[in-house]
């Protein structure tokens, strides 16, 4: 959005080494402040360390990252989705909607992640179809899906989930492993593999930087860019059903304000928020940060607002401090 | 450019008057003046905002934190109001601009000096603000039983048959006509928005000018904060939660491209005014109300795409004159 006066590229003579760019890189940097977090809290507070917190902790942050995974690869192709939460809200109440009429766990979990994705399919089509900006694309769906979900909903709920679907939001693998735990887990390296490791994540970070060039080099940009829309659509859908199993229930209001939370979570896992770069580990780290933030000062007593600052701040001073560093190098050179 | 512009708008003002037309043939009411006028007071909160987003969104920057400024703003007024009476209501209006454009500078600030995307600064300070609310009031509220009865009064005083709160909007209105088209700051918002390479030729300097959008968001939306509190007659965290969203659907149905640089004053009001009409016209024409954030997202995309289309880019991005527009 605030694009600055384009200047060339410079590329240095001589690549820096691996290790160099391992050990300077920003997943790492976040791994520190994560490190610095985890061991602030277990000195703030005497409850931290136990196994059943931790477990707990980690379900404040699995949903909204797994859809911020697909977010990162959105993002850095150039485009953003703000409708998520409302695309949580949507498929959680058509999954109630279809529980009324006695459909059972697996046409639950089916209809959640298909409305997802038909959700995601259709900001696709208007940004990919009609060739419009996606950041206003989705401030309108967000106000429709949600919007929909009112209408079917009013001031209700649906109540009454099967005991089986109770599994994805409250179920344990093993000991104090959530499924939720895992599935994040699972979730992460698919798309690690999908963004790092394949011709498709390859494209996606051609389109980030020039779209038209990866369009010279006959990258289908606007395929791309829907299958990405209809990812996030699924991804949403996904963590729809989970939160639904979880909470047992479904509002129209639920998961609400949790677009810019996954946004930040993307933002400060360090990919660009014009686009063209970014990492699935840093995402990875970023909701581990978060999470923790959230964790260690709800167990200190600090309501959630409060919270919100340090977030806020978060962003902002991780998102200053490279550039302003980068600024002093450039003075002294 | 300008002839689209226009032309935009014009539709626009026809699609508001169907609509009150269409709504008075259900109920013969709605179009009265006195109904009108409380439409346009309704509307004025959200007209002085989207002229503030308005001028952001010129210079290819957005601002997410306006409500959060506003209701941080508010609160201070609010509590100044409950702490110290005697003050005047005019000292903390100024009061309230002024924490408007102070945190509005902020944000101006990270992102010209620091070079920080508009996107994230505000997303930022979007939940900053509000956090500091519950910081600064302890997490209270601050109920009508304590604002003095001046205070109350300064947004609803008639003259000539509308509040107060509506000739505040109609000033401001007219104030932003006058800098958007007659003055070089104007000339300078829209100059950075249309091209910044070419703005940055003739002189203009960008981040100082997109500082300076964000100074005006700011002030406008601490000049709102007082007026909320006022009318609403309650300081909360929860003052405008969610209504950044609505300011920047405002803007977009209003015709303001989120690229930047194509946008009218009118526009922005209009756009406002749209969604005033339809919050008040849906509950006479026995539309429930949790029917309303469909039918405004709804009414969003579709103003999305009639923006879009009335502009005829051609879709093929191989052989196109101009790349890079996304």
């Amino acid at each position: 959005m605030t694009e600055k006066v384009s200047q060339p590229r410079q590329i240095a003579d001589r690549l820096t080494s691996p290790l160099h760019d391992a050990v300077f890189s920003w997943p790492t940097l976040l791994l520190l402040v994560a490190t610095g977090l985890f061991i602030l809290n277990i000195f703030a507070s005497p409850y931290f360390l136990s196994p059943w917190a931790l477990s707990d902790a980690t379900f404040n942050f699995t949903e909204k990252a797994i859809i911020a995974f697909a977010m990162a690869l959105l993002i850095i192709s150039g485009e953003i989705d703000l409708s998520v939460a409302a695309i949580i809200a949507l498929s959680s109440t058509t999954m109630g909607l279809v529980l009324q009429y006695g459909v059972d766990t697996p046409g639950l979990i089916l209809i959640g992640t298909v409305t997802g994705v038909a959700c995601g399919a259709f900001n696709g089509l208007l940004v990919t179809g009609l060739g419009l900006p996606s950041i206003v694309v989705t401030i309108g769906t967000m106000s429709f899906f949600r919007g929909i979900s009112f209408m079917i909903l009013g001031d209700k709920a649906f109540n009454g989930y099967p005991p089986s679907f109770a599994y994805f939001g409250q179920g344990y693998v093993w000991w104090v492993i959530s499924f939720e735990f895992v599935l994040f887990f699972v979730v992460a390296a698919a798309y690690y593999i999908l963004l790092h490791r394949t011709n498709f994540g390859r494209h996606v970070f051609a389109i980030g930087n020039n779209p038209v060039a990866a369009r010279f080099s006959g990258v289908r940009v606007a395929r791309v860019k829907f299958i990405l829309f209809c990812l996030v659509g699924l991804m949403s859908g996904i963590a729809a059903v989970l939160l639904t199993s979880r909470l047992g229930s479904t509002r129209p209001s639920i998961a609400q304000g949790w677009e810019l939370e996954v946004i930040t979570m993307v933002v400060l896992g360090g990919v660009a928020i014009l686009g063209g770069s970014g990492t699935i580990q840093g995402v990875f780290v970023a909701a581990f940060v978060m999470g923790l933030i959230s964790f260690g000062l709800g167990l200190l007593n600090v309501p959630g607002i409060v919270m919100s600052i340090f977030i806020g701040s978060l962003l902002i001073v991780v998102i200053a401090l490279p550039i302003l560093a980068g600024k002093i190098r450039e003075r002294r050179t | 450019m300008k002839a689209i512009a226009r032309k935009h708008e014009f539709w626009l003002a026809m699609v508001v008057m169907s609509m009150i037309g269409a709504t008075a043939l259900r109920s013969p009411g709605f179009a009265s003046l006195e109904k009108l006028a409380v439409i346009f007071n309704d509307s004025s909160m959200l007209i002085i905002l989207a002229l503030g987003q308005m001028v952001v969104i010129l210079t290819r920057s957005i601002d997410l934190s306006m409500a959060s400024n506003l209701a941080l703003s508010g609160m201070i007024v609010a509590l100044v109001n409950a702490g110290y009476p005697s003050i005047p209501v005019p000292a903390l209006m100024v009061l309230a601009t002024c924490c408007g454009l102070f945190l509005g500078a902020f944000n101006g600030v990270l992102i010209w000096r620091i070079g920080i995307p508009s996107i994230v600064v505000t997303l930022g300070t979007l939940t900053i603000y509000r956090g500091a609310i519950f910081l600064i009031a302890g997490g209270k509220w601050v109920n009508a039983d304590r604002f003095t009865e001046e205070f109350v009064q300064y947004t609803r005083v008639e003259f000539l048959g509308l509040p107060a709160l509506s000739w505040y909007a109609i000033a401001i209105v007219i104030g932003f006509f006058v800098i958007m088209t007659r003055t070089t700051l104007g000339r300078s918002i829209y100059a950075v928005g249309v091209n910044p390479n070419a703005a940055l030729y003739t002189g203009i300097n960008i981040g100082r000018t997109q500082f300076i959008a964000f100074c005006m968001s700011g002030a406008l939306s601490g000049f709102c904060g007082y007026l909320w509190v006022s009318r609403y007659v309650i300081g909360s965290v929860e003052v405008a939660k969610g209504y950044e969203l609505t300011i920047v659907a405002a803007c977009v149905i209003g015709g303001i491209s989120i690229a930047g640089g194509v946008g009218t004053v009118a526009g922005a009001m209009l756009g406002a005014l749209f969604l005033g009409v339809m919050s008040n016209a849906l509950p006479v024409i026995g539309v429930s109300p949790f029917w309303q954030m469909a039918i405004s997202g709804a009414a969003i995309i579709l103003a999305v795409i009639i923006n879009a289309s009335s502009q005829k880019k051609s879709k093929r991005l191989i052989l196109r004159k101009e790349p890079g527009a996304s």
